[in-house]
């Protein structure tokens, strides 16, 4: 009876993980992580929803995936919506009727899908706003900007392809147009749309690839690509807003764990519920009004989801412009639109880092966020960016305005080929006056105090306002600026008599630098501050305060 | 029939008609004309001509045959009366790019005799009646159809309406009466082309019909329609409560931290 047993080291609180642990020691690489910090700030966590967004958008279309049939087979439907019972239609849209109308909580996750969608895509461009004007792009983080815009033109294409998959009116229509830009590529543009849809529009392949598409390879990389970005975010750390004790080499935060666990987690499930909430109450694309796509029938109000309305837009604002070359026809309608104006935007989004970095010269890294108004020229091109594409999204939905406001749908293209180029400028130039405004008035803060409300009259009649000097944690955001100067011209000849052959180009660059950094408004100098205080202290004991 | 919604033209038009009657009156009995035809149908004529002259020939003619400002109505039958002045866009408030429906002008006695008048004109599409627009045993499924490929590129998939070029409009569809609706595919009403018997049957205009009646129950099995715009109200809902419900959330985690 005296066997000996073996003492279970692993048998205590914490068995489990020991158990991991001393088969992978990943707890040294695990509690790095699980300590590491985080700033906090609302704006920080747009990203989290596109994340977020992302995973419900997994879940729920594997769901979808288990129903939806893939194929342009025709068959008659004969499932429980009355108004299309016995109609020809495609396999594909007859399957999304029946998640629709026959699959337990089929709608309800139609819908979920489709909104975490637009909330994946909406998320995404406010996070690449917010990192676009806060200045989160500049060095060493550039490598996540590109693989953000990726991420966002894949994310596009992503959302498109899976608008196009039911196969209702709205999506062929859709996909038609799709056609006809591919068809717009110069020599290639017809055999490619041949070889992709095989054969004829709309042919009986094309559901079926880009059903391949839109649940394997652009999710699959999309998830590559987001993996990518976190651990880019993890490893070089969070920016954060200038503020007390916050440098360029420092993080002031919370820990991962658990702070950030907590509130990360519970702000998936914020986020989750919030989609499932306005998925069940809100309808999105009611599919079965459109009916099965045929080529011979369209919609009034036929528009793309919002992420592509700029596109579409770009497309009904073009003159019909084109030219007949030895027989072949250059579609400028098309091919300006659709192909050189997003291969233009999406470009120099991509380049913008290293674009700035050669007008400022500025090699350092920024661990520190601008606050929007401090690099004025660069928000004001963001604002000018923004204006442009709001301009292309109203003129995707002119025929919606139309009808909404009683407004004339020619009218509204007009004006719009005139405002696409007239609003971009004066949004330009209003951004950076408000911009250097505030400028200005941080600047007045630091050196002579914030208006304090306080209004004094004087023996002599005078009335003064009191200012107060700002709070310690205010005036550390204030000083937070920091300012690039204008590169100096550079020399045409050097110090040996020979001319420098990059005269001409660094020439471009000082002029480019100028118009960037000219109208900076400085921060007060260390000398300018603590003149300013002094003369507050001795202002204050002499009565001198009335000179103001 | 009391005039139940007062439209601030209506004084007018009771104004308008009780002299123009009674100066009709005076003038028959002055005169001392040869009695008319026994029939109600030649007195139904008389009256509407009579309305005719005075409110749509400044117009439309003296004898109906078009002028600058409007269209001959000469052969465009009782429907196009009862359509345009029933629906209220006959008479026109002004000069416009099209004719807004509004509370009608006139009685439905009044419409009748202008009907009446105009179909004495000249053959044209008749008043349907209520027989040829009961869609009790109308086929929803085919109606479905036909409104997807005759009436959706301008009415929208869900009757929503939309917007033709230079500022003319197909209208929201969602109160559209049946008979209304009947007469607009027989007389092609402002921008709409006629769709005739041989092009849509009667028994298909039924169904269509039917299936707009199905529409206008607005029946959204998924939820709130946002007005069944389309993708353009989803996108703007999106950002604005969507997004907007999760920046105030975020703003209050972010918040709760200080």
């Amino acid at each position: 009876m005296s066997t000996v047993t073996p003492t279970d080291t692993t048998a205590t609180s914490g068995g489990a993980a020991s158990w991991v642990d001393d088969r992978l020691h990943a707890s040294g690489g695990l509690s790095k992580l699980l300590k590491k910090v985080f700033p906090d700030h609302w704006s920080f966590m747009l990203g989290e929803v596109a994340l977020y967004s992302f995973i419900i958008l997994l879940l729920s279309g594997t769901y979808l995936t288990l129903w939806f049939k893939p194929s342009m087979t025709e068959v008659i439907y004969n499932g429980s919506y009355m108004p299309l019972k016995g109609i020809k239609m495609s396999e594909a849209y007859a399957s999304t009727l029946d998640i629709s109308f026959d699959v337990r909580a089929g709608l309800l996750m139609r819908q979920i899908h489709h909104w975490a969608a637009l909330f994946f895509l909406a998320a995404m461009s406010v996070h690449l706003m917010r990192v676009f004007f806060t200045g989160a792009f500049r060095k060493p983080r550039e490598m996540n900007w590109v693989i953000g815009t990726v991420l966002l033109t894949l994310g596009i294409l992503e959302g498109f392809a899976g608008y196009s998959l039911p196969d209702d009116l709205l999506s062929g229509t859709g996909l038609r147009i799709a056609q006809g830009i591919m068809q717009a590529i110069p020599l290639v543009g017809t055999y490619l749309a041949m070889f992709l849809f095989g054969g004829e529009f709309p042919g009986n392949d094309f559901i079926s690839r880009l059903y391949s598409v839109h649940i394997l390879l652009i999710p699959g990389i999309l998830l590559a690509l987001v993996t990518v970005h976190l651990i880019m975010v993890f490893y070089q750390k969070h920016t954060q807003f200038p503020g007390a004790g916050r440098t360029e080499s420092n993080v002031v935060g919370f820990r991962l764990y658990p702070i950030y666990m907590a509130k990360a987690g519970g702000f998936f499930f914020i986020v989750f519920g919030v989609t499932t909430l306005i998925s069940a109450l809100v309808a999105i694309n009611p599919i079965w009004l459109y009916g099965p796509y045929t080529p011979s029938q369209v919609t009034a109000g036929s528009q793309p989801d919002w992420y592509m309305g700029w596109l579409d837009g770009a497309v009904r604002i073009m003159p019909n412009w084109e030219t007949n070359v030895l027989g072949h026809t250059i579609s400028w309608n098309l091919l300006v639109p659709a192909l050189v104006i997003p291969g233009i935007m999406f470009t120099s989004m991509g380049l913008y880092p290293w674009i700035e970095a050669w007008v400022s010269g500025d090699k350092r890294e920024h661990n520190l966020l601008d606050r929007p108004r401090n690099a004025a020229t660069r928000t004001s091109l963001g604002a000018m960016a923004l204006s442009f594409y709001m301009m292309l999204w109203f003129s995707g939905d002119n025929d919606i305005i139309a009808t909404a406001f009683h407004l004339s749908i020619n009218q509204i293209t007009l004006a719009l080929r005139v405002l696409i180029f007239v609003v971009p400028p004066v949004v330009f130039i209003i951004t950076k006056r408000i911009c250097l405004g505030l400028q200005r008035k941080d600047r007045e803060t630091l050196l002579h105090g914030y208006e304090s409300g306080q209004v004094l009259r004087l023996p002599h009649g005078e009335f003064i306002e009191i200012h107060k000097p700002v709070s310690l944690e205010e005036k550390a955001v204030l000083m937070g600026k920091a300012d690039i100067a204008p590169l100096p011209a550079p020399l045409a000849i050097d110090a040996n008599g020979v001319a420098n052959p990059k005269a001409k180009a660094g020439a471009i660059r000082t002029r480019m630098s100028a118009w960037f950094y000219a109208d900076n408004v400085a921060a007060p100098t260390a000398l300018e501050l603590a003149e300013a205080e002094e003369h507050a202290l001795h202002g204050a004991s002499h009565g001198e305060i009335s000179s103001h | 029939m009391a005039i139940s919604r007062r439209h601030p033209a209506a004084l007018f038009a009771v104004l308008f008609v009780a002299l123009g009657t009674t100066g009709a009156a005076y003038a028959a009995v002055s005169t001392g004309t040869a009695p008319q035809a026994a029939a109600t149908s030649s007195t139904q004529v008389d009256e509407g001509k009579q309305l005719f002259l005075e409110g749509c020939s400044s117009c439309h003619g003296v004898a109906a045959q078009g002028s600058s400002d409007g269209p001959s109505l000469i052969g465009v039958g009782a429907a196009a009366v009862d359509f345009q002045v029933g629906s209220g866009r006959m008479p026109l408030a002004g000069p416009a790019i099209q004719a807004v429906d509004k509370p009608p002008v006139y009685t439905e006695e009044e419409i009748a005799s202008l009907a009446a008048y105009v179909a004495s004109l000249g053959a044209g599409p008749a008043i349907p009646s209520d027989e040829m627009v009961d869609t009790s045993n109308a086929d929803l499924v085919l109606g479905g159809e036909l409104f997807r490929t005759n009436c959706s590129q301008c009415h929208n998939v869900a009757g929503r309406g939309g917007a033709l070029s230079n500022g003319r409009w197909a209208p929201n569809l969602m109160a559209a009466d049946p008979k209304e609706i009947y007469e607009a595919m027989i007389t092609g009403p402002q921008n709409m082309p006629v769709f005739s018997d041989k092009t849509i049957t009667p028994e298909e205009k039924k169904d269509i019909i039917r299936y707009i009646e199905e529409l206008q129950k607005s029946e959204n099995p998924g939820g709130a329609d946002l007005g069944r715009f389309g993708p353009v109200t989803e996108g703007v809902f999106i950002f604005i409560v969507g997004l907007g419900i999760l920046i105030v959330i975020s703003v209050w985690i972010g918040a709760k931290a200080r």
